[in-house]
């Protein structure tokens, strides 16, 4: 099912985990279950292995995301310049909880733990937009860029990390 | 000519099939096979043209580092070339790196056919038609938005290291950042880059390369500052058909972009440092485990490795030498914990990244089992800079254990934030007032951070303390990687500690129980202290608040003696820290449940002073919870049964009206 990606990789070596499950996640944006079992048939190691390695790092997600992701940042120079607020206020305008996904499949709100924009804090990024010194009362008018903007077919790019689920 | 793959004239025979151990000088002082003046002039063309020296053309450079892109750096690339087409000029434009100055982002610099290159700072698409007038068409000094000049000073511009942001530092590690085009080789070798490792090939033994890291002093620069030279040595000195050499990009700590800035403004210094490291250990294969959050970093990397494989300076027999180093990237899958060597060998090898108990080092057993080198990315990226100059000018710079320069990343309540590199040995007071400018909006300092989640906050008591390694451990914080995160009287010291334990536990891998166990407890105790009456539910919560007080010493001290690996050792000290220096915000916390800050939310009321109030009913609608009731044209009213301390209002309110105590 995934050959286009396997085909770079060399079957049974242990090394290749992470990698495939990164590309399997550049597809889909999250790791489905059945490409998790055929990740572990094809390196040779159990399902659970896989799922360990899976759920260990922040990355990784096993469920879909949203059309835009809402990535915060959450290091310590956007939290001296209250980034705590701008998540909260995000979390008030999108009606969800850091980590979740709206109803309608359009946002994604995730906390990551610094994505190194610390000069220009506190950051936050759309899908690969960065918006850097950003204040409460900018939220609405980001939001609303991407309220109406249909999704580029491109898959995304940037795997940036995530806070767990 | 157009690059330093072309070859001079038929009498070069340089291939990668059969390559000629003399091509790296041949770039710059070449030809050194044949005499041919003809030759030498094409080639010292080559280099005045790729060191901007000689140009028809006027040449803008764009700082395109992830913080250039994120104030907005494409779109005044855009900018600039519709002008320039509106225009009809032609012009060169190229994209660079980070300068450092991230405060003053898009920095924009012009050099005009045999003047000198002039830096400009937030240049804005908006400003964009004025500044290519100035510039470009009346060929003068764009004085509102001036840098400085890379020239002598004159009265027009003065010299950029003149600036109180440049002056005080000693650019060694970033010297070609935001200076060259990253993505560029012959940009890098022009300005002398991989003549180091050129050296080396040619001349120098591995035993003779680790003499000259042990004897420059050089420390990890990772955060534990452990002497490069020795590591090396440890792992020269094992037999194996296999060795490895990782450099670490995981740059977890929040806080700091030393490591990101380096590697997209100037990555083949980075790579050139690893193939001498490789070469001195008798490593042949390479990784950079970089974080995925750097999508940029990994995509220079990418093509800067490439590169150097086309141009023969990585692969099979490199110059000639015999000697093999192949390098490949690792993306990290955003652990912090992946930062600790073991664990990041873990990563590699594919599994969970958990640290396993040392010995064995790494430097003997390491990644598959083989001896295995890891450094940081501002180690290697010295390390050409020592084998060019020697030992002892790296040793000539610093205090008497630190050797060389330290980047630092400000970031926080400061004016100029930004990379900095200063010698060892400077002051934070240097660090935060001259070169950072002090802290915005006149107020008042009251800590700097230092070494992220591992490191402590340092009060204005010991702000004199000189940056170096021994120095920093004894006012209690560390080295670290080099973030460094400056906060004022608006940032409350339990508030930090509570965050960066929520961060350790968030981040520890559970492998151990005072690491897993112990920061969970001490996560509880400080979660306690910023409660309210009203949240403290009975006499046993209260009893539970002092008791965890009296305990939280004792519980940071248990965790630092006995956790497994670096994470957990070093997770109590910004509690321990603070403990030290800001006990009395703690108590004031603990007795008088107030937050002088104005951050702890659970102590604060909100109230609206209703002679300032218009009563424009923006805090009304802003309210999540229904607490502001008012009719539109009255002074409004805060609920404070309701009210859930959000802060919304606040942020909404355009008048000031909204008072918080």
């Amino acid at each position: 099912m995934h050959e286009d990606i396997f085909k770079n990789y060399t079957p049974n070596d242990k090394s290749y985990l992470i990698p495939l499950l990164q590309d399997i996640q550049t597809v889909y944006g999250y790791l489905p279950e059945d490409a998790l079992s055929e990740i572990a048939e094809f390196v040779g190691i159990s399902l659970s292995r896989v799922y360990g390695v899976a759920t260990f790092y922040n990355q990784f997600r096993l469920t879909p995301l949203g059309e835009n992701v809402v990535r915060v940042c959450r290091g310590t120079a956007c939290h001296v310049k209250n980034s705590s607020n701008i998540l909260y206020a995000l979390e008030q305008a999108l009606n969800i909880k850091a980590g979740e996904t709206t109803r309608d499949k359009k946002f994604t709100i995730e906390v990551v733990n610094c994505i190194g924009a610390c000069s220009i804090a506190p950051v936050i990024t759309v899908n690969e937009d960065y918006y850097g010194r950003i204040g409460v009362k900018d939220i609405p008018n980001i939001m609303k860029k991407y309220q109406s903007k249909p999704k580029a077919d491109t898959p995304k790019k940037a795997e940036i990390g995530t806070e767990k689920v | 000519m157009n690059s330093f793959l072309d070859k001079c004239c038929d009498e070069c025979w340089h291939s990668l099939e059969k390559p000629c151990d003399l091509f790296v000088r041949c770039c710059t002082e070449g030809p050194l096979c044949h005499h041919n003046e003809k030759c030498s002039e094409k080639i010292q063309s080559l280099n005045r043209r790729i060191n901007y020296e000689d140009h028809d053309i006027p040449i803008i450079w764009i700082g395109m580092g992830t913080c250039g892109l994120a104030s907005g750096a494409k779109k005044v690339e855009e900018a600039i070339i519709a002008e320039l087409k509106k225009l009809n000029i032609n012009a060169r434009i190229e994209a660079t790196g980070c300068i450092g100055f991230c405060a003053k982002e898009v920095i924009v610099d012009v050099k005009l056919p045999g003047q000198d290159r002039v830096s400009y700072c937030e240049i804005i698409p908006k400003i964009v038609p004025r500044f290519i007038q100035k510039t470009l068409v009346e060929k003068t000094i764009f004085k509102e938005k001036l840098l400085g000049t890379h020239g002598v000073s004159s009265g027009e511009a003065a010299n950029i290291n003149e600036n109180p942001f440049f002056k005080h530092q000693l650019k060694l590690v970033l010297e070609n950042c935001g200076i060259i085009n990253p993505e560029s080789i012959d940009a890098y070798i022009a300005k002398g880059g991989f003549k180091a490792f050129d050296k080396v090939l040619r001349l120098m033994k591995p035993h003779d390369v680790i003499k000259e890291i042990l004897d420059s002093g050089l420390r990890g620069r990772g955060g534990a500052g452990f002497p490069t030279g020795k590591k090396w040595e440890l792992a020269l000195a094992q037999k194996a058909e296999q060795k490895h050499l990782i450099c670490n990009a995981d740059e977890g700590d929040p806080g700091a972009f030393m490591d990101r800035s380096v590697l997209e403004s100037d990555p083949f210094r980075i790579i050139e440092g690893m193939a001498i490291g490789g070469y001195a250990i008798g490593a042949t294969a390479g990784y950079v485990y970089c974080r995925a959050e750097y999508p940029l970093a990994i995509e220079r990397l990418e093509k800067t490795i490439k590169l150097c494989e086309e141009y023969g300076l990585l692969g099979e027999n490199i110059l000639g030498s015999n000697f093999n180093f192949h390098i490949r990237i690792k993306k990290g899958a955003g652990a912090f914990v992946c930062g600790e060597e073991t664990a990041l060998i873990g990563s590699i090898e594919g599994k969970r990244g958990m640290p396993r108990p040392r010995p064995p080092f790494p430097s003997i057993s390491g990644l598959f089992g083989k001896p295995t080198v890891i450094n940081n990315v501002e180690t290697f990226a010295n390390v050409a800079n020592i084998i060019n100059r020697g030992s002892e000018w790296f040793s000539s710079i610093g205090t008497k254990a630190s050797k060389g320069t330290k980047v630092f990343a400000l970031s926080g309540k400061i004016t100029n934030t930004g990379l900095v590199e200063v010698p060892m040995g400077t002051t934070l007071e240097e660090v935060v007032f001259t070169i950072g400018g002090g802290i915005p909006d006149n107020k008042i300092f009251k800590a700097v951070q230092i070494g992220g989640p591992s490191g402590g906050c340092l009060p204005h008591s010991v702000i004199k303390t000189q940056v170096d390694y021994e120095s920093l451990k004894e006012v209690g914080a560390m080295m670290g990687s080099g973030g460094f995160v400056v906060m004022d009287e608006d940032t409350c010291m339990v508030d930090v500690a509570k965050f960066f334990l929520t961060f350790i536990q968030n981040e520890s891998c559970g492998k151990c129980v005072p690491c897993r166990e112990g920061t969970k407890r001490m996560l509880e105790i400080i979660e306690r202290i910023p409660v309210s009456y009203k949240q403290t539910k009975n006499k046993v919560d209260e009893l539970q608040r002092f008791k965890g007080i009296i305990y939280l010493n004792r519980l940071a001290n248990v965790i630092k003696d006995t956790s497994l690996c670096g994470l957990g050792q070093s997770a109590p000290n910004p509690v321990l820290s603070g403990l030290q220096y800001f006990r009395e915000e703690y108590e004031e916390h603990l007795y008088e449940r107030k937050c002088s800050a104005g951050v702890c939310k659970d102590l604060l009321t909100y109230t609206i002073d209703n002679s300032i109030c218009s009563g424009c009913g923006v805090c009304l609608r802003r309210c999540s919870v229904e607490a502001i009731v008012g009719e539109k044209g009255h002074a409004h009213y805060i609920v404070q049964d309701k009210c859930i301390k959000c802060g919304m209002c606040l942020e909404a309110c355009r008048f000031e009206a909204i008072e918080v105590n």
